[in-house]
């Protein structure tokens, strides 16, 4: 493929993806609205446009004209920096996220990929360390108690349930022997049972309630607890900063969907749909595939938003260190042995299942045998709330 | 001059400056933050030499790990501002200065090597022979520095044993 070819497709790519990336912010936005609306029984935003569909273009209106206002008690350059560093790990995160097959234009084969970079997973991991920092700063440069309150939070839990998230795909890539996300994705076949999430059931679980965490949806959404904290990390925020904390934390998700989707969902294979249409047809459908299963992975992120309430902070930490740590753990250890001794998928994804329960088990029975009193009800008379006190101590 | 050296100016400069904004800000959480544009400038420069593994494992351990812990205890501790006094000075000016002359020497001397032009072909020769792919870092690991690896991960264990029982005592102390 000629230089001039190769960059141009970039560049279309990269376009592309980016703005797919923040209408997928809008269609989130008034998908949250909607179908929160429908979980609780009332309508939700239904007055803009058909069906409230223009709401989120609304809103953004509202946030650009907006007075850009700066508190008078901030650190300056950190505050305005803040939601910048949290917006920008998030876009580029998407880079190395295989979205599709290939496509065959003018002789050329695209792949809808916008940089196969060899540590492809390594690098998601990477960037997604540092959205940390926007969170922080933001906290902190707004010299606000609730605001500081929430960043320490935030940094703790997302230091704790990073470990899980990286240890849960390490029996992925030794199926795999590759850290390159597309390679991952060929890997998996067509048909539901080829795909990893099955081999590595509890990797999965694992995988995706960290990146619950990581991404601060409820129920770990601790950093931001509207009783506790007013808005956590952004209450001093308004106008277009505040939208871009928002803007950041949909693109997270979705992004976060994206990489499960790859990583444990077989990726853009579906069976009957592998090889319908011609050159041009199949990559479009191969990115269709991908584009509905990141719609229902993100759709079970609104789902579970109203399933499940709020962890307590110590609630947080012990499930994270004592729960899903070991979890992750134990399937890097049992797929390991497992892969070698038999090397059939099947007994790896069962011995994994078994082995993750038996863990659960022991850590569950450890935890009621050295029951300690409830911190909660120490602490009642008390006016601070027990989250609170932890994150000062 | 190619799009490499190019590239290797851009994120030497940024690495140099970031270490120099390192000391020279008063304010620790600016300190921190400088350091790590450094790291970011380092990784950037790992990818130059084709270590791509590297370059990711500099961003998440030292970036996105280490240096949010920094973070994290510089706001707990509420550091405020540091006078030039008490960032150098007392006892620990001798040793700094003693430090700092061993570094500027340290400096003088690769320098000198590197503009030596047998060694610049001897490292273009290695650097071309050698192409550092995870799979050979694991290989290199597992095989050739098996006991240094794991004298590395026992040393770590030590220090996650000695992390639970001081913590452990504190809190035996506090009931």
């Amino acid at each position: 493929m000629p230089l001039l070819v190769l960059i141009l497709s970039s560049i279309i790519k990269i376009v592309i993806i980016v703005h797919l990336l923040l209408i997928g912010v809008m269609a989130m936005i008034w998908s949250e609205r909607r179908v929160s609306g429908w979980m609780q029984d009332r309508l939700g935003p239904n007055r803009v446009g058909p069906q409230g569909l223009l709401q989120p273009i609304a809103d953004g209106l509202k946030f650009m004209f907006k007075e850009d206002l700066i508190p008078d008690h901030v650190d300056k350059p950190l505050y305005v920096l803040a939601p910048a560093m949290l917006l920008v790990p998030a876009l580029v995160t998407v880079a190395v996220v295989p979205f599709g097959n290939a496509i065959t234009l003018f002789g050329y084969e695209i792949p809808l990929q916008i940089a196969d970079v060899n540590i492809g997973i390594l690098y998601v991991l990477a960037i997604t360390s540092l959205g940390v920092y926007g969170v922080v700063l933001g906290a902190w440069a707004s010299n606000n108690k609730y605001s500081l309150l929430g960043g320490l939070r935030s940094s703790a839990q997302m230091i704790s349930y990073e470990l899980t998230l990286g240890l849960a795909i390490i029996g992925v890539l030794m199926l795999t022997s590759s850290l390159s996300l597309r390679t991952i994705a060929v890997e998996q076949g067509a048909y539901p049972w080829q795909w990893n999430f099955l081999i590595h059931f509890p990797a999965f679980l694992a995988f995706t309630t960290a990146m619950y965490a990581e991404t601060n949806r409820l129920p770990f959404d601790l950093a931001e607890a509207e009783q506790e904290l007013v808005a956590g990390y952004h209450t001093e925020y308004s106008s277009m900063k505040f939208a871009m904390f928002f803007m950041a934390e949909y693109m997270n998700m979705i992004v976060g969907s994206a990489v499960t989707v790859t990583l444990f969902l077989g990726g853009w294979h579906f069976f009957g749909l592998e090889n319908v249409g011609g050159p041009v047809w199949s990559g479009l459908i191969s990115f269709g595939i991908f584009f509905v299963k990141t719609a229902i992975f993100l759709f079970v992120f609104i789902w579970v938003r109203w399933t499940l309430p709020r962890f307590r902070y110590d609630q947080l930490m012990n499930f994270g260190w004592k729960f899903l740590l070991p979890v992750a753990l134990t399937s890097i250890v049992v797929t390991g042995i497992l892969w070698i001794a038999t090397g059939s998928r099947l007994i790896v994804g069962i011995g994994n299942v078994i082995a993750a329960f038996i863990v659960v088990s022991i850590v569950a029975g450890l935890l009621v045998m050295n029951k300690t009193p409830e911190p909660a009800i120490q602490d009642s008379n008390r006016q601070i709330t027990p989250s609170a006190l932890d994150a000062i101590e | 001059m190619n799009p490499e050296q190019i590239l290797f100016i851009f994120f030497g400069a940024i690495s140099l400056i970031g270490a120099i904004a390192v000391i020279s800000f008063r304010h620790p959480i600016y300190s921190a933050l400088s350091l790590i544009v450094t790291f970011f400038a380092q990784a950037g420069l790992f990818v130059l030499l084709g270590a791509h593994f590297v370059a990711a494992v500099q961003v998440i351990v030292y970036a996105g790990a280490i240096m949010v812990l920094f973070l994290f205890v510089i706001m707990l501790l509420n550091l405020g501002t540091l006078s030039a006094q008490g960032a150098i000075g007392g006892k620990l000016k001798g040793f700094a200065i003693i430090l700092g002359i061993l570094l500027a020497a340290e400096g003088i001397y690769i320098a000198m090597n590197a503009l030596n032009d047998t060694a610049v072909a001897s490292a273009e020769a290695a650097a071309e022979s050698v192409t550092t792919t995870t799979y050979d870092i694991g290989e290199l690991l597992f095989t050739k520095y098996l006991l240094p690896f794991e004298v590395t991960s026992l040393i770590l264990l030590a220090a996650l044993i000695g992390v639970i029982v001081l913590v452990k005592r504190e809190g035996q102390e506090e009931n």
